[in-house]
């Protein structure tokens, strides 16, 4: 019966999972569309007024006084607050992901507060505390402490606006993977440090990595909490950010660029590792940052 | 008469892993120091306005329309975000093209951009003469200092959220349930509709509400563009630092009371959204 | 429905996953396309469906010839090894989606459909789960939804992808038998593909035994077993004893063994017994002599295994236990005599 086909191979077909041919192309389309307005054009705005008047104007508005002394403010902030953070989240994860105890998921709760509070109510709590009539002015007063108007006041308003990072990328990941290998290091006969050192940091250096370059990222680019408490004293309390602020509105656009061209430089630097651990290290992150 | 009984041994730590107590305890710690004692002095403070002192700051028209510009555009943008991080998540996802990693990356810009630099680079863009601003001039349409702008700033930093709680639902959904669909005869957009549209409902809602929420307390992408000037385009927590600055720590008391309750709501509604509809299944058990 | 595969041929990047694949199977037909993994059975199944295109060939259903036609067209019921139901519809809603999801001209209306679904629901034995949601059902009931869901659209053929392969044990025997009788009610052309030759021979009426993108050999479970084709199938389906030797003149010679190889054409050979049809018998013509180095009892099954002279592979032979017969004993001289056997002639 069988009316034996020739050697022509068969025409493609539709494939009856994919949408046609022109709709991909309208989809794909409008979303690098949207992505390049929203996205692309703003950067490529920093980059074309940052060197808008030539090399030599960007480099004297970062070499400036002001933004160089921002500049180590907004170094020395991150300085503080990542350590800070990291260790602290690692002990917090620790607790979380190692034991059983009543009150887990309300700690896991809180941790995750400073993300839904705005950075200005964060900067108005800190205020509430320190500024006069705050829970702890006497005290600083006692002690001629400065908080607000100060560099304290800056870091602690970073701490606070970064508090989650390092904490929300070790907790998925140590979960995942379990509690079997630190048993066996304690069964083995190791001591706390021996175990921690020995197998517990090497499995989770890179979520930790992760976290800690988000954080970082974060800290130096936060405006609205140290902007509250800063006091915008050139040269003393202005952050990176503020000081882009504070040139922007004196209508020195260029220098304002400069500056957050390093900034945008800093966040680019943050995406490029961002993927790059992805990429290399993904299957010893979060589950949620795998990449296929 | 002697007795045989032996001596009781206390159990050392019912934990096999070592550090509960310290790990628990400065977790704990740090957790009330950074996060806890400041936002406690809010609330405190808040709870001292009472409730009349509280409707009274918040009844000054000023206050409303800033809160009014606030919640409508944060609306509005995170809408406007879910739709396009809906668009851009699925092409990442299901089709491949030149450049799809590129774009991929791109995605997290928003998040990772200091929100000064994102401020002030969109001002310039949309402002009359900047690059797509000089343009829309012809057509008599403002985006940089009026609400259009706020909105766009507010889409701006939306769209990680709504796109990366999209991606990975999308990605887990597998083709079986499309080409189940498929070979019961029914049509793409049947299926897209019927089958694929309910699997991202959720995921979609919650980046809807993260975008929301975000978009509320955003202060430094948007007071570059917004132009501020009060009850037109004044949002709410630049209203907050102008109280400070007047010393009026009562009305910027009430206005950050009332954006800290709708963020916990918005905290609250994301956290139910997958109990939500674990429970219609529930339903008609 | 009868369902004919012609010439099919599918390729990817450095291996044909089909090579020419030439299949006929009769209207009310279970088929099962047996083999391991990486034979092609499932991407025969596939492209049989219209999930997978194939290079060259042709699929017909009846008469029409169905290549051109796209997965919705073809009207296949395909049942997915992990069942597939739409998580966030009952199961009612699951079985109806076909008839729900045709276009108006052609969709009943929804009295009709309920009836529809109400039917099916009492042919796959679950009357009372129209209401329940996927999740709440267990493996077995996943996979008779799906089946009913297939069902539901009156397809031309039901298309099976390891139907059981998610299940446990137990529950895919009783599946299996399941399968059978529904098969028997309804009458409807089926091609299952499977890994499992024990749900092979139990349910099928044919076999197709596969191996890297080719048929190996096709026939009813009976002829599967007994009479292999070659000796890639009487290894795979069932154990195989193998003896090397030669054919001369029509018989085949391997140390005392003597046995008849007419179809067999002269040369180096290979002899395939399986383990129950080697029996003990006198010394004398043609019998070969062994050693007994073991014996297993084992589910009332007695496995003995054999030295034999000259050979490094043990022998296995097999009996029932004949409730307390001493059966034989380590260490024990015996004489083994083949009653059915396969000689496949073996360049070396």
């Amino acid at each position: 019966m069988a009316d034996r086909l020739t050697e022509r191979s068969n025409p493609p077909l539709r494939d009856p999972l994919q949408e046609p041919a022109w709709l991909r192309a309208l989809l794909i389309g409008a979303a690098v569309l949207s992505m390049a307005l929203l996205v692309v054009l703003p950067l490529a705005m920093v980059l074309a007024s940052a060197f808008g008047d030539g090399f030599r104007a960007w480099w004297e508005a970062l070499a400036e006084p002001d933004a160089l002394s921002a500049l180590r403010l907004t170094l020395f902030t991150a300085a503080i607050v990542i350590p800070i953070n990291a260790i602290f989240g690692l002990f917090a994860a620790w607790a979380l992901t190692r034991f059983e105890f009543r009150g887990k998921r309300v700690l896991l709760a809180f941790i995750d507060l400073p993300f839904a509070v705005s950075p200005v109510v964060a900067g108005l709590c800190l205020v509430l505390l320190f500024g006069t009539n705050g829970w702890l002015h006497g005290v600083l007063q006692e002690h001629d402490i400065k908080i607000l108007f100060a560099r304290p006041g800056i870091v602690l308003a970073t701490l606070f606006v970064t508090f989650p990072f390092v904490v929300r990328e070790l907790v998925p990941l140590m979960q995942q993977q379990g509690a079997d290998e630190e048993l066996a290091a304690r069964s083995l006969g190791a001591g706390a440090w021996t175990m921690f050192r020995r197998v517990t940091l090497p499995n989770i250096k890179w979520g930790l990595l992760y976290g800690v370059l988000l954080c970082g990222a974060r800290a130096m680019g936060e405006f609205g909490a140290v902007s509250v408490v800063s006091g915008h004293i050139r040269g003393l309390t202005n952050t990176l950010p503020l000081h882009v602020e504070i040139l922007y509105n004196e209508f020195d656009g260029t220098a304002a660029f400069a500056v957050a061209s390093l900034l945008a430089g800093l966040a680019l630097v943050t995406l490029i590792l961002k993927f790059w651990l992805e990429a290399r290290h993904g299957d010893a992150l979060a589950h949620s940052h795998r990449r296929h | 008469m002697s007795s045989l009984a032996l001596p009781t041994t206390r159990l050392r730590s019912r934990n096999p892993l070592p550090g509960f107590g310290l790990s628990l305890g400065l977790g704990m710690a740090w957790l009330g120091v950074v996060v806890l004692l400041p936002l406690a002095a809010l609330a405190v403070r808040a709870a001292g306005l009472g409730p009349q002192g509280w409707l009274r700051a918040l009844r000054d028209e000023r206050v409303q329309e800033a809160l009014k510009l606030s919640f409508g555009a944060s609306l509005t943008a995170a809408v406007i975000a879910s739709v396009v991080g809906a668009l851009v998540a699925w092409v990442l996802v299901r089709y491949r093209f030149t450049g799809r990693r590129l774009l991929d990356a791109l995605v997290d810009l928003p998040f990772a951009l200091p929100t000064a630099v994102a401020g002030i680079a969109l001002t310039a863009i949309y402002a009359p003469n900047g690059w797509v601003g000089k343009l829309l001039v012809a057509y008599d349409i403002k985006v940089a200092y009026a609400v259009p702008g706020i909105v766009l700033a507010l889409v701006f930093i939306g769209l990680p959220f709504t796109v990366r709680t999209l991606q990975p639902v999308l990605e887990t959904l597998g083709r079986e349930p499309e080409e189940a669909s498929a070979s019961l005869g029914a049509s793409r957009f049947t299926t897209f509709r019927r089958v694929i549209v309910p699997e991202l409902l959720p995921a979609w809602l919650t980046g809807f509400s993260l975008a929301f929420a975000r978009s509320l307390g955003e202060y430094g992408s948007v007071i570059f563009i917004a132009g501020n000037l009060p009850y037109k385009t004044e949002i709410a927590p630049l209203l907050i630092t102008i109280r400070l600055e007047e010393y009026d720590y009562n009305g910027a008391v009430a206005i950050a009371a009332l954006l800290l309750v709708a963020s916990f709501v918005c905290l609250l509604v994301i956290n139910l959204i997958p109990l939500l509809f674990e429970k219609k299944a529930k339903r008609n058990g | 429905m009868q369902l004919h595969v012609q010439g099919l041929t599918k390729h990817y990047p450095g291996v044909a996953a089909l090579d020419g694949i030439d299949l006929d199977i009769a209207s009310g037909e279970l088929v099962a396309l047996l083999g391991p993994s990486g034979s092609g059975k499932t991407t025969l199944l596939r492209v049989i469906a219209g999930l997978l295109h194939a290079d060259k060939g042709r699929v017909l259903f009846g008469e029409t010839d169905a290549t051109r036609l796209s997965l919705r067209e073809r009207n296949v019921g395909f049942v997915f090894q992990h069942y597939a139901l739409f998580r966030h519809m009952t199961v009612a809603e699951n079985i109806g989606f076909g008839l729900r999801s045709r276009p108006r001209a052609r969709r009943p209306d929804k009295a009709t459909i309920s009836k529809r679904v109400q039917e099916l629901l009492q042919l796959v034995q679950l009357p009372e789960h129209g209401g329940r949601y996927p999740d709440q059902l267990s493996g077995g009931q996943k996979q008779r939804i799906a089946l009913a869901r297939a069902l539901a659209i009156d397809p031309s053929v039901l298309l099976l992808d390891e139907p059981f392969g998610a299940l446990d044990a137990k529950v895919r025997v009783e599946l299996r038998r399941w399968l059978r009788k529904l098969h028997e009610r309804t009458g409807q052309t089926t091609l299952f593909v499977t890994h499992d030759q024990d749900e092979a021979l139990e349910l099928a009426d044919r076999v197709v035994v596969m191996r890297a993108g080719k048929v190996e050999q096709v026939g009813t479970p009976d002829q599967i077993y007994n009479a292999p084709a070659t000796p890639y199938v009487f290894e795979f389906i069932g154990r195989a004893n193998v003896l090397e030797g030669r054919v001369e003149q029509g018989r085949f010679q391997s140390g005392a063994l003597q046995l008849d190889a007419a179809d067999t054409q002269d040369g180096p050979a290979r002899l395939y017994v399986r383990p129950h049809d080697l029996v003990l018998s006198e010394p004398g013509s043609g019998a070969l002599p062994a050693r007994v180095r073991g014996v297993l009892r084992l589910g009332g099954r007695v496995t003995s295994e054999l030295e034999i002279a000259g050979h490094a592979r043990l022998l296995e032979q097999e009996t029932f236990d004949a409730g307390g017969a001493p059966g034989l004993s380590v260490g024990e001289a015996v004489h083994l005599r083949p009653t059915r056997y396969r000689v496949f002639a073996h360049a070396d």
